[in-house]
């Protein structure tokens, strides 16, 4: 995205005297573009083939929804090609209605362009997403993390485990099903009727919402 | 029939120091350390228990005394329960042979020198003494049952029976310029050339002193003990009377180590300037003072190292002792032997070699600032703009 | 029966001279480990082979918690993430949702911000100077610098009435308004700021003892900082001079002038003397918003229930460990539907197995000081 240090727009409501808080919320200033004539999206286009689904730009920062099979082949490109040498971030959301259920979220970031690009890939529950732990080593974390948090495995990952809940642990707790309040793991206090740190299962009578 | 027979003497200080030099321990020095350190921290020490905090030792002395006594589950029981008395013993002991003063006059015929005893291998004797002391670490280490002790109680062991070497080749130094392993002798010797042996002796010094705070696991050579690597080391499991005593060994150590030095290199009892006029104002300090003074002084700076200093890493603090303290003092051993054979039965050799390392001394110190006033303008000259300058802008 | 015989009838016992490999457990629990980090070392004697980080144990479902809460309900969770620097992360938060909604941000509320996050770095990069001296046995610069955090604290708790979760900035700007005296008390405590942190230095930097523990321990390269996703104190010292506050300004960096220190060797006595200098810096800052500071609305127009438009954004912050970024996905209605916290600490942690192959123990605890995590937000 270029610089953010200009402001952005000014809004739709004037600046009259002291009415600082409008009654009703206020409408979206900035709506999100059609990017497919962005040059990073035309690169890609044309260096992944088949790869790019769409492409959009909102508040300057260009999001490019990709094929889940060629993720991997993206972000190699992205790197090498189009220097976006530094991957920011990668994590993932739970539209829960939706098809495909999941969406991968990839940031990157270039010194030359001093700007990020947003890569996202659908994921259906059960899907394997290629893993871009070889291409960007910081990835490697944050894709142990989507697969506790989400339950979406990457194929090719060195290590996929779970990282902030533990081996064994029933359930991935940023899924929309699950619940608030957590679930009832039995874990440390009745090791020897459940597994290691998992509790009962989900048809258990005995598995209660812990409030 | 006299009751102060000397033998009886001989006993009364016996207790007395077993007595009181525990006691000075958790009253004064621990509460010292704790109050220096604290100053030099920016913050006042212990200062609620009795007038000024003085009270703290006794305060600590309950907790420990009352604490529950606990061993470790599959420790072995009877080496774990041993090895704080092996940590503490030896280093008792060793305060029979620090002369604290010449002999007092009690009475009209009784007078007594200010030592339980002076055997003719003084020195010999402390460093062989202190050497046992090492084997409570160890043992207090292994039999702790636990992996952290463990290695611990064995860095510590190393790095004990690493630094006696440099210890022993520096009093070596000393030793041929007294031709006697008694303290008793030495200080007298000391007398009678009007010199103390820290002048020609310099190098030995620093070696000496150095070696001992290697010895007692103090900063900066505390890695063994240290909280934040193994948590505590060696006496991790030891709470209680147990850790009371572990504690209290290291302290004795220290006190020895302060006593050895005042002994060998800094007079002893003697008064500075004994043949100066003008300072015949300092006789009115009984000799025994100056001793406590002197010692003290070491001990300050045992507390000093240890605010000031972080520490050494293990390999660091073996690749310091074997690569550089032990060349320095198999040299400085040939150099005050060459000293001392080219004037032979005068101390004209010494005087000289005194006046050589001191101006040795203040050169390095010199250079040593130099330099590091070179390595600050480098610093600083690569530091972004605008780091110190006014905060105009 | 002699260790031959034995070799021979049970090989499977280790005789004396077989390498083992002993496995540590160092933490949850552990004065040196900054917080519950567990670390599972494979040693051979004192290097460490292996050093395997298991964290989680301070996981609060700090993400979870935002789904289900509006969105100025969700500034407190940041703060809880880095604790020792609260207002970055309120800051990165409030970034994210205005850059949402399109909100701009007054100029004295954006002064404010700048000055509550300078006092924030140094406050933390002070915390991180007195546990990375006491972790390697220099007891006193931690008391010199935790005075000085103590002044900082007193600033926070007279703005915002807390001293660590400070919850200090509304989305559009700021809760309150300064306190009369305010800048005058930050302005004299900023005067006496450089003379303290030489007296740190004066303790540290050319102490050969320090050098000895910190130099050349730990060094990576600028390539391999970018690689891993290094960010912070780690990429400028390792020779990359890249700050978010001079490459992608927000709020009134990009009018301040301050330089980037950065080193070359990679190693933790560069980190040392980066974060340093990022103090001298900070002090820089602050005067200068101090000199420009001028009267105005402390908040933007900003509407009364936030509902911003179906979209998403990314917006970070250069937090004191690092780039702090908030990735937040709205679905219209007054609640994100995501909002995904990217922690500095969390992705330079990956790096500690790196940096501590090869060296031993000791240099552990070192290397846990200076890559400066903070579990909060490793953990979330």
């Amino acid at each position: 995205m270029a610089e953010e240090k200009a402001p952005p727009p000014p809004t739709a409501a004037p600046a009259a005297g002291g009415e600082a808080k409008p009654k009703e919320a206020a409408p979206p200033k900035l709506g999100a573009t059609d990017a497919s004539g962005h040059p990073w999206v035309r690169s890609l286009s044309s260096g992944v083939p088949d790869a790019v689904v769409s492409a959009k730009e909102f508040a300057r920062q260009v999001t490019v929804v990709v094929k889940r099979e060629k993720v991997a082949e993206v972000a190699r490109y992205l790197k090498e090609k189009e220097d976006f040498r530094y991957c920011v971030d990668v994590t993932a959301v739970d539209w829960k209605k939706r098809e495909p259920r999941f969406d991968v979220v990839y940031h990157f970031y270039s010194f030359s362009k001093n700007d990020r690009i947003r890569v996202k890939c659908g994921a259906a529950d059960g899907e394997e997403v290629p893993s871009i732990a070889s291409v960007y080593l910081a990835a490697d974390w944050s894709e142990r993390e989507i697969w506790d948090m989400f339950g979406i495995r990457f194929a090719g990952h060195p290590d996929l485990r779970r990282i902030l809940t533990w081996e064994g642990f029933n359930g991935h707790p940023l899924r929309k099903d699950f619940p608030l309040e957590g679930i009832d793991t039995g874990a440390a206090i009745y090791p020897e009727e459940w597994p290691e740190g998992a509790g009962p299962g989900p048809n258990d009578p005995n598995r209660k919402v812990v409030s | 029939m006299k009751v102060l027979t000397p033998t009886v003497l001989t006993y009364i200080k016996v207790v007395l120091l077993v007595a009181l030099v525990p006691a000075i321990i958790g009253f004064v020095i621990v509460l010292a350390e704790r109050r220096f350190m604290g100053f030099m921290q920016v913050r006042l020490g212990p200062n609620r228990v009795g007038p000024k905090g003085t009270l703290q030792g006794l305060a600590d002395l309950v907790k420990l005394v009352t604490k529950e006594d606990l061993t470790p589950a599959r420790a072995e029981r009877a080496v774990f329960f041993l090895s704080p008395v092996l940590a503490v013993i030896p280093a008792l002991t060793a305060l029979a042979l620090i002369p604290f003063g010449p002999s007092i006059r009690l009475s009209r015929d009784v007078s007594t020198p200010l030592y339980v005893t002076d055997i003719n291998i003084g020195l010999l004797f402390l460093l062989a003494i202190s050497s046992i002391g090492v084997y409570g670490i160890i043992l207090g280490g292994w039999a702790s049952n636990n992996k952290y002790s463990l290695l611990g109680g064995l860095r510590s062991a190393a790095q004990l029976v690493s630094y006696e070497v440099p210890m022993g080749l520096a009093l070596v130094a000393v030793l041929l310029m007294t031709r006697s392993l008694s303290l008793v002798e030495i200080v007298e010797r000391q007398e009678r050339i009007h010199l103390w042996f820290v002048f020609p002796g310099l190098v030995a010094f620093f070696l000496y002193f150095v070696s001992g705070v290697a010895e007692t696991n103090r900063n900066p050579f505390d890695l063994p003990e240290a909280e934040s690597e193994l948590v505590s080391g060696f006496n991790t499991e030891y709470s209680g009377v147990k850790f009371a005593f572990f504690f209290l060994g290291e302290y004795t150590a220290m006190i020895i180590i302060s006593c050895v030095a005042v002994t060998v290199f800094f007079g002893g009892w003697l008064a500075p300037f004994p043949n100066v006029k003008a300072l015949a104002f300092l006789k009115i300090i009984p000799p025994f003072a100056w001793f406590l003074i002197k010692a003290a002084g070491f001990l300050f700076a045992y507390i000093w190292f240890r605010s000031t200093f972080p520490r050494y890493r293990f390999d660091q603090l073996m690749a310091l002792g074997w690569k550089w303290m032990i060349p320095a003092a198999l040299v400085n051993i040939v150099i005050v032997a060459v000293a001392i054979l080219a004037t032979p039965g005068r101390t004209n050799g010494l005087v000289t070699l005194s006046w050589v390392f001191g101006v040795l001394f203040v050169a390095m110190f010199l250079l040593a600032r130099l330099r590091q006033a070179l390595t600050r303008r480098d610093r600083l000259a690569a530091e972004p703009a605008g780091s110190r300058s006014g905060l105009k802008g | 029966m002699t260790d031959e015989n034995r070799a021979v009838e049970h090989p499977e016992v280790p005789t004396l001279f077989d390498v083992q490999e002993m496995e540590l457990n160092f933490g949850p629990q552990h004065p040196s480990t900054h917080g519950v980090l567990r670390l599972v070392l494979k040693v051979d004697g004192e290097k460490i082979l292996e050093a395997i980080p298991d964290i989680g144990y301070l996981h609060r479902g700090t993400e979870k918690l935002f789904e289900t809460e509006t969105y100025p309900m969700g500034i407190p969770h940041t703060d809880r993430l880095d604790y020792v620097a609260a207002a970055t992360n309120n800051h990165a938060f409030c970034l994210t949702i205005e850059k949402l909604l399109g909100v701009e941000v007054p100029r004295r509320a954006q002064l404010i911000r700048v000055m509550l996050d300078e006092l924030q770095r140094l406050s933390s990069h002070l915390v991180w100077l007195g546990t990375s001296g006491i972790d390697l046995g220099a007891v006193t610069p931690f008391w010199y610098a935790f005075r000085e955090r103590e002044q900082i604290l007193d600033f926070f708790e007279e703005y915002c009435g807390a001293r660590l979760t400070l919850n200090c900035m509304r989305i559009g700007g700021l809760p309150f308004d300064l306190t009369p005296g305010w800048v005058e008390r930050v302005a004299e405590f900023v005067d006496d700021l450089p003379a303290r942190i030489d007296d740190y230095e004066q303790l540290l930097t050319d102490n050969r003892i320090w050098k000895k523990r910190t130099v050349g321990i730990g060094v990576i390269s600028g390539e391999e900082c970018i690689e891993r996703g290094l960010t912070g104190p780690l990429l400028r010292a390792s020779g990359v001079e890249w700050d978010l506050r001079r490459a992608q300004p927000y709020e009134c960096y990009d009018e301040l002038d301050f330089a980037i220190p950065t080193r070359v060797n990679g190693d933790t006595y560069d980190r040392y003397i980066v974060r340093v200098q990022e103090m001298r810096q900070s002090a820089r800052i602050l005067r200068q918003c101090i000199e420009r500071i001028e009267p105005g609305d402390i908040r933007g127009k900003v509407p009364r229930v936030i509902k911003p438009p179906a979209e998403e954004v990314y917006a970070s912050v250069e937090s004191p460990k690092g780039e702090l970024g908030f990735y937040c996905v709205s679905n219209g209605t007054n609640r994100p539907y995501r909002m995904h916290c990217r922690p500095p600490s969390f992705i330079n942690l990956q790096a500690l197995p790196r940096l501590a192959k090869g060296h031993l123990l000791s240099d552990l605890v070192a290397l846990i000081g200076t890559v400066d995590i903070v579990l909060g937000e490793v953990d979330r």
